[in-house]
């Protein structure tokens, strides 16, 4: 039922809450004397130059690969996690065994881009 | 109405208009970011269809990992390129075309299409599958190999992803 899902509504609306919170509670709380030297843009001190679209590194998006990649590995263990000890009074070992290879591989893989310097920022 | 129809009819709104503001916005990151609240009201939708872990995996994956990909792609991009919604004629009557195929077919299985008996014994059990417990006991008994050779498949995707995007190694 929907209804039990109201304790994750309350963490989501809470996060949400406090998030908005931080974010308004300077404009709620500090005094306001806005001038046009106040509201132009502040770049060091400096004239600002150049466009604020910049384009981001290509290295960014190695990064970002890796991340979807580990995070579907995490995504298996959540229904693991929460099965296991119902699974292992009826199958035994054999269920932490198959996670513990599915674990060992992706790690093999973790460590391959290690070294290879996949993490490396040059 | 009970609070399942409520909701179901809030997030469908919702996720039928972001996905409406997403393809019409001119600057590419705010249409990602669009994509991100469809993609929660997906979420939503399929907490509804009680597949709660398919609804967690929406948000971890979905609006997590792959928008992060997506928002680097759009950043990786010439700004002044992208600017432009498309307008070619001829692609606008292709994608015309498949949206009411989709429609069509849509319209034919609420209204017209009436399941037979073995059909809706198998909506009865898939109703309780979406469970976490369901998926998590289905993916460590029945369908363990294909859970390793799905480990295999995600080590081949971080080799092949550091392969072909650092040329340059130690």
């Amino acid at each position: 039922m929907i209804i039990n899902y109201i304790p994750i509504l309350l963490v989501i609306a809470a996060a949400a809450g406090f998030a908005g919170l931080v974010v308004y509670s300077s404009t709620l709380f500090g005094p306001q004397s806005p001038n046009k030297e106040k509201l132009s843009t502040y770049e060091s001190g400096m004239k600002p130059v150049g466009t604020t679209k910049e384009r981001v590194s290509v290295k960014y998006y190695l990064v970002a690969m890796f991340f979807i990649i580990f995070d579907l590995e995490v995504v298996f263990v959540y229904p693991w996690a929460v099965q296991f000890k119902k699974l292992y009074n009826q199958y035994g070992i054999s269920v932490f065994i198959s996670m513990l290879i599915f674990l060992v591989v992706l790690e093999l893989g973790y460590l391959y881009v290690y070294k290879k310097g996949g993490f490396k920022w040059d | 109405m009970n609070l399942e129809i409520i909701l179901f009819i809030l997030f469908s709104v919702i996720a039928a208009a972001s996905a409406v503001i997403m393809i019409t916005r001119a600057n590419p990151i705010i249409s990602a970011l669009f994509l991100v609240l469809n993609f929660a009201c997906l979420a939503g939708l399929y907490l509804l269809l009680n597949a709660q872990f398919i609804a967690v995996t929406q948000i971890i994956v979905y609006a997590g990992a792959i928008m992060v990909l997506f928002l680097f792609v759009i950043m990786l991009l010439r700004p002044e390129h992208d600017l432009t919604l498309q307008k070619k004629s001829k692609i606008k009557f292709m994608a015309a075309a498949a949206g009411i195929f989709v429609f069509a077919q849509l319209v034919y299985i609420i209204f017209f299409f009436s399941p037979n008996a073995s059909q809706k014994t198998s909506v009865q059990s898939s109703i309780n599958s979406g469970t976490i417990e369901q998926i998590g006991t289905a993916i460590f008994t029945k369908y363990v190999i294909p859970f390793e050779a799905a480990g295999y498949l995600l080590l081949a995707a971080a080799i092949g992803a550091l392969v072909l995007a650092k040329k340059k190694f130690e």
